[in-house]
């Protein structure tokens, strides 16, 4: 108890200070809360890591365009250090291309690059995961395949990960999917796992981890796609027929194809649920957790006293914060995965269920 | 609203990387776990039954061996009674046939003696005869004097063989 009394008054000077140095740089300037915010939870070409002083440490990624103009281009993110411009490409700091790189066309105009494949700081980050995620699957099989089900269950890691393996097969995969669960387990389960590792990393403070990947539209838009494939590439006779031709009144679909447009309209909702429902919700998450660190500065840039104290508040809100957020990193990925297995359990219906 | 927007680099990197990470997983990751699981539920719902059958048939032979050795303390039972009463049967069938040896080795022996005593009698009364004939040659030489006291004689020998001869029928 002593012991942590301690170390909780250190953790506070050490607060204090930094908070006192960051009020000394930005003192004259205002604190853009939203700017912060959205630097941290948006892509960039750059990962950066910490600034010491004033020198700032990041890692520069490659950037891989293809213009219309130039053609294929590959060069560092570093570029933009010495230089504005690197052969007609900037990165913009205002409009809708905020924050990306842009060229201009004959016009004078600003415009997109054709293709930006770019290696971003998402794009590194859901590599890494990516990785991470292989090494970790794969580690756990090898237990598997050096062991016979007469030794027993595992343990320590390995036994955690077969707690959540058999937890999503037995509680999301098995209820929801039906009786062909088999084909759709793995997917089920990367998708899953995928998702928590992502979430994880996600709130790790420091470089590995840290970047907003699911927070990101076009990470949880691909996901979702790889669900509507499987739902719809997938889907059995029985789901087509009540897609086109539902048991319904027939003047619901025989002169203006009412019923079968709502259907379809449906088939295309569905991945935005999934979409929308992730990318919201660990955006958010990573946006309170920043708005929360941002309250020590902001105070600290009204009063030194007031800043110290709100530290505190601040840092005990990030704490919680930061436990609900592991909670919501386990909750949408298990939603996710359910919402999944219930719509490709919907492309599987039995027989007898469309004749009621 | 540029949050809303997907953008087509991290687009396309994320459905290759998602890609190459669902294949490896599918093909090496998680169907080994997964059937290595199924294997080992079915093996101790395997095991959970054969510990239940083997009880089972424990129990049985328990019954088993119980029913045998019950039969075998009867069986004893049953033989000894009948040891009992055979060697009761051999001692008194012994004892019979003894009894039946013996009298009849009895009754021949009775009758042997009784033919060595008619013979030895025979001797006995041929001697006699042998005896008294050679007396009376004897007497009938000395006596042959006196005529009277002959007559007297002979008279009283004859009743005295007469007497003899009636007490001994």
């Amino acid at each position: 108890m002593k012991g942590v009394r301690y170390i909780f008054v250190l953790f506070l000077l050490l607060l204090s200070g930094y908070a006192g140095a960051a009020e000394k740089s930005s003192a004259p300037e205002k604190v853009d809360v939203k700017k912060i915010i959205f630097e941290h939870v948006k892509d960039t070409y750059e990962w950066h890591i910490t600034t010491v002083g004033e020198k700032h440490v990041s890692i520069s990624l490659p950037v891989i365009l293809y213009s219309s103009r130039t053609g294929w281009e590959l060069f560092s993110s570093s570029v933009f250090h010495e230089e504005d411009n690197y052969k007609g490409f900037y990165i913009s700091y205002l409009g809708d291309n905020e924050g990306k790189i842009v060229e201009l066309d004959e016009n004078g105009a600003e415009r997109r690059p054709l293709l930006d494949l770019s290696i971003t700081k998402t794009v590194l980050s859901v590599f890494v995961n990516a990785l991470l995620l292989i090494v970790i699957v794969l580690c756990t099989a090898r237990w598997y395949r050096h062991h016979k089900p007469e030794n027993g269950a595992p343990r320590g890691f390995v036994g955690i990960m077969e707690v959540l393996i058999t937890m999503v097969v037995d509680d999301i995969i098995k209820p929801n999917v039906g009786k062909n669960y088999k084909k759709y387990t793995p997917y089920l389960l990367t998708a899953f796992f995928f998702i928590f590792l992502s979430n994880l990393m996600g709130l790790l403070p420091i470089f590995p981890g840290g970047a907003n990947v699911t927070g990101n539209i076009a990470v949880t838009f691909a996901l979702a796609l790889c669900t509507f494939i499987a739902v719809n590439f997938f889907g059995n006779k029985e789901y087509y027929k009540e897609i086109f031709w539902p048991d319904v009144p027939s003047f619901l679909k025989v002169p203006v194809p009412m019923m079968p447009l709502i259907e379809l309209f449906g088939v295309f909702v569905k991945p935005f649920a999934l979409t929308i429902r992730l990318f919201a919700n660990i955006l958010a998450g990573h946006t309170v957790i920043l708005a929360f660190v941002c309250i020590i500065f902001i105070t600290m840039s009204v009063s030194t006293y007031i800043g110290t104290a709100m530290t505190f508040v601040s840092v005990v809100f990030t704490i919680f914060m930061n436990v609900l957020e592991f909670l919501v990193a386990f909750i949408q990925a298990f939603v996710f995965t359910m919402l999944s297995s219930v719509f490709i359990g919907l492309s599987q219906p039995e027989h007898h269920d469309s004749k009621h | 609203m540029s949050f809303l927007l997907p953008e087509t680099g991290l687009l396309f990197w994320m459905l290759i990387s998602f890609g190459i990470v669902f294949f490896i997983l599918r093909k090496y990751g998680f169907p080994v776990i997964t059937s290595m699981i199924d294997e080992r539920k079915k093996f101790i719902d395997d095991a959970l039954l054969n510990a239940k059958a083997a009880n089972e048939k424990l129990a049985s032979v328990e019954e088993q061996s119980r029913k045998i050795l019950e039969n075998a303390n009867a069986e004893q039972v049953r033989i000894l009674r009948e040891a009992v009463a055979v060697r009761e049967n051999i001692i008194k069938e012994a004892q019979e046939k003894a009894e039946v040896e013996s009298g009849r080795i009895i009754a021949v022996a009775r009758e042997q003696i009784n033919q060595e005593k008619e013979e030895a009698l025979r001797d006995i009364r041929a001697q006699v005869a042998e005896l008294s004939i050679s007396i009376a040659e004897k007497v009938i030489r000395k006596e042959l004097a006196d005529n009277k006291e002959r007559d007297n004689y002979m008279n009283t020998l004859i009743d005295e063989a007469f007497s003899t001869d009636k007490s001994q029928e």
